[in-house]
């Protein structure tokens, strides 16, 4: 007993039990949303029972559903875009040279770092002096801009360890360039694409500044109603509504998680 | 005698055939000369290296015949067809790259079988070719994985059943065993060789190791700087080098700059930048070398005699005393610092009992006919 003991007091390293705090100071509050949306008292923090009314609620209220359309449909256009245009241009980058070259590598990953805010000021000052009405097409707009640059920084990293004479040998062996891009590196590249596409899809749809500078009245993303609402006071739907989204986005992440590790564990054979 | 040789040998080649001809052929990237006007002629079904150190040109050599890169000025020619405005994937060549380049979304059948299927070949002549590479290269167990599953060596073989299946003109293969170690890149040098003659193609190798040049090629193209230095068979290379890069980076070497002194249809008169005075053979009998003009003399260190006493009347004697002693087996390397101030190498058959000690005086002694005369 007394052995059993100190075997379990030695097993708590330090390292365990930073650990533990950091995950405690990540997730806690996630874990405490998730129980808040089980409580059936609509206003106070105190505990009166559990209910799932809260999530039969949000299903039925169709401003949130329109919102959740409108945000996907805005993240699922956007990332379609950056797809292509951000695989063809880490392409580009890797295996042409141009003049100018340098330049537009380190103004094409700009959108990374500059703050969102002035993203969305420039994009809402552009827009107007071009005199173009605000819509759901202006913020698909304004989303492409970063999500292209994280579609192209997570395919050049690929491309980077990817052996430079691929497309020579496919050419080698009779492929046309366009053949040899179909049929060898686009293969090569799509793990890549589709993990840069998750990240920026998970991008577009929690984006709420950008969105709501760049929307016009009436289109609603799911960040800004949810903000919208929230200024009033958080509301127990709410909550159930963010449990739904990060049970999504985590759903997803592990399948695309699983669908990688899948191919990769089938190239290398373990 | 040597011009008869040369006709004749012109006379072969017209025979055979060439499969690829570069001619007065020029790369230039960012304004460095990376190929400095190459004449090249390679026969139907020979083995042909090109060999030099890492930057000389080579691989660019063999990536202008592949169509990877176009000459700046010059022709390449496969078969007689002009290859300039040809692309890669239209000419008659396969490469296998250093790399080995493998598709890796691709099962090692499929990648066999990429070449074939672009250029539409039907399914039962795909299967049984396939098959059949995948025999050449004794990898018919390993089809259906893919290339992160195979050792350094299967993946060598994946990339040389890749190329040969497609049976191209010419093989082109740009350090094939680069990337191995040692015992497998012995055992991958035999099974070349042996490839190489059950399928009978052109291959042109690109190499900086010598040994494998040696042992593999029938001819060898030696290159530096961007030019090639001398086109010759293994033993013309060994035993005739032309210019002083040659002796020295095939094989071991001792080079002595000096002047002529004197000539004689065989022989040259020459003094060592050290004082020595040589007897040499000059590269192309009775061709007359230039009378005081600056020479490289190159002895192997395989053709130097040890002997405690002076050779009477003999040419090439310098006394010396051993400085160093390598062990490599079947061999020892001796470097003997002659009284000059000089430092041989010598290679002896491990057979002597003892050695000597660093006092005992010692004769170095050389034939005028291993002690070549190079022009600079």
């Amino acid at each position: 007993m007394e052995n059993l003991q100190r075997k379990f007091k030695l097993s708590i390293s330090w390292q365990a039990l930073f650990s533990l705090l950091m995950y405690g100071f990540m997730y806690l509050p996630l874990v405490v949303l998730t129980v808040y949306s089980f409580n059936r008292s609509p206003f106070s923090a105190k505990w009166t029972g559990f209910t799932w009314s809260w999530y039969i609620k949000f299903f039925q209220d169709g401003r949130i559903l329109l919102a959740l359309q409108n945000s996907l449909l805005v993240a699922g256009i956007a990332v379609a875009i950056s797809a292509v245009i951000g695989t063809l241009m880490a392409v580009g980058l890797a295996r042409y040279n141009f003049p100018g070259k340098q330049l537009y590598q380190s103004i094409s990953y700009l959108p990374l770092i500059i703050p969102d805010i002035s993203i969305a000021v420039s994009t809402l000052v552009f827009l107007q002096a071009l005199w173009i009405g605000l819509d759901l097409k202006t913020i698909v707009a304004a989303h492409v801009v970063f999500c292209l640059a994280y579609v192209a920084i997570v395919v050049s990293s690929r491309l980077v360890n990817l052996d430079p004479h691929l497309e020579e040998a496919a050419q080698d062996l009779g492929a046309s360039p366009v053949q040899s891009f179909i049929l060898v590196l686009l293969p090569e590249l799509m793990p890549a694409i589709v993990s840069g596409c998750l990240l920026a899809f998970i991008l577009s749809m929690d984006d709420l500044l950008i969105a709501s500078f760049t929307s016009g009245s009436g289109y609603n993303t799911l960040p800004m109603e949810i903000f919208s609402r929230i200024r009033t006071g958080v509301k127990p739907d709410i909550n159930a509504l963010s449990v739904v989204l990060i049970l999504v986005s985590g759903l997803s992440f592990a399948l695309a998680e699983y669908v990688r590790l899948n191919a990769e564990r089938k190239r290398s054979g373990q | 005698m040597s011009q008869a040789a040369t006709q004749n040998q012109g006379a072969m080649a017209t025979d055979a055939g060439l499969d690829v001809e570069l001619r007065k052929v020029f790369k230039e990237f960012n304004r460095e000369m990376a190929v400095q006007g190459i004449d090249l002629s390679i026969r139907r079904g020979e083995f042909f290296s090109i060999l030099g150190p890492s930057g000389c040109g080579k691989t660019t050599t063999l990536r202008l015949i592949a169509g990877f890169e176009l000459p700046s000025a010059g022709e390449v020619l496969i078969q007689n067809q002009s290859m300039n405005q040809v692309p890669p994937y239209r000419r008659p060549v396969n490469t296998v790259f250093q790399s080995y380049a493998l598709f890796s979304h691709m099962t090692v059948w499929d990648n066999i079988a990429f070449g074939l299927r672009l250029k539409k070949q039907g399914k039962a002549a795909v299967q049984e070719r396939v098959q059949e590479a995948l025999k050449l290269v004794k990898m018919e167990t390993f089809a259906h994985r893919y290339p992160a599953q195979l050792s350094g060596g299967q993946q060598q073989r994946v990339a040389l059943a890749r190329a040969l299946v497609n049976r191209p003109t010419v093989l082109l293969l740009d350090e094939p065993l680069g990337a191995l170690d040692l015992k497998l890149r012995k055992e991958m040098q035999m099974e070349l060789s042996i490839l190489h003659r059950e399928v009978g193609l052109t291959f042109v190798m690109v190499t900086h190791d010598q040994e494998e040049a040696m042992s593999l090629s029938d001819r060898i193209a030696v290159m530096n700087h961007g030019k090639i230095e001398q086109i010759g068979s293994p033993k013309q290379i060994y035993d005739r080098p032309q210019t002083p890069f040659v002796a020295d980076f095939i094989g071991d070497t001792n080079l002595f700059r000096g002047k002529v002194e004197g000539f004689h249809p065989a022989k040259l008169w020459v003094v060592t930048e050290h004082g020595l005075k040589m007897t040499a053979q000059p590269l192309e009998s009775g061709k007359s070398a230039p009378v005081s003009g600056q020479v490289v003399l190159s002895i192997r260190p395989e053709k130097i005699r040890l002997s405690y006493r002076p050779s009477e009347g003999q040419v090439n004697c310098f006394e010396g005393r051993l400085k160093n002693v390598m062990y490599l087996g079947t061999h020892i390397h001796c470097v003997i610092e002659l009284l000059s101030g000089d430092c041989v190498t010598i290679m002896q058959p491990n057979t002597v009992a003892k050695l000597p000690n660093a006092d005992t005086p010692l004769y170095a002694s050389w034939a005028t006919e291993d002690c070549l005369a190079l022009t600079v």
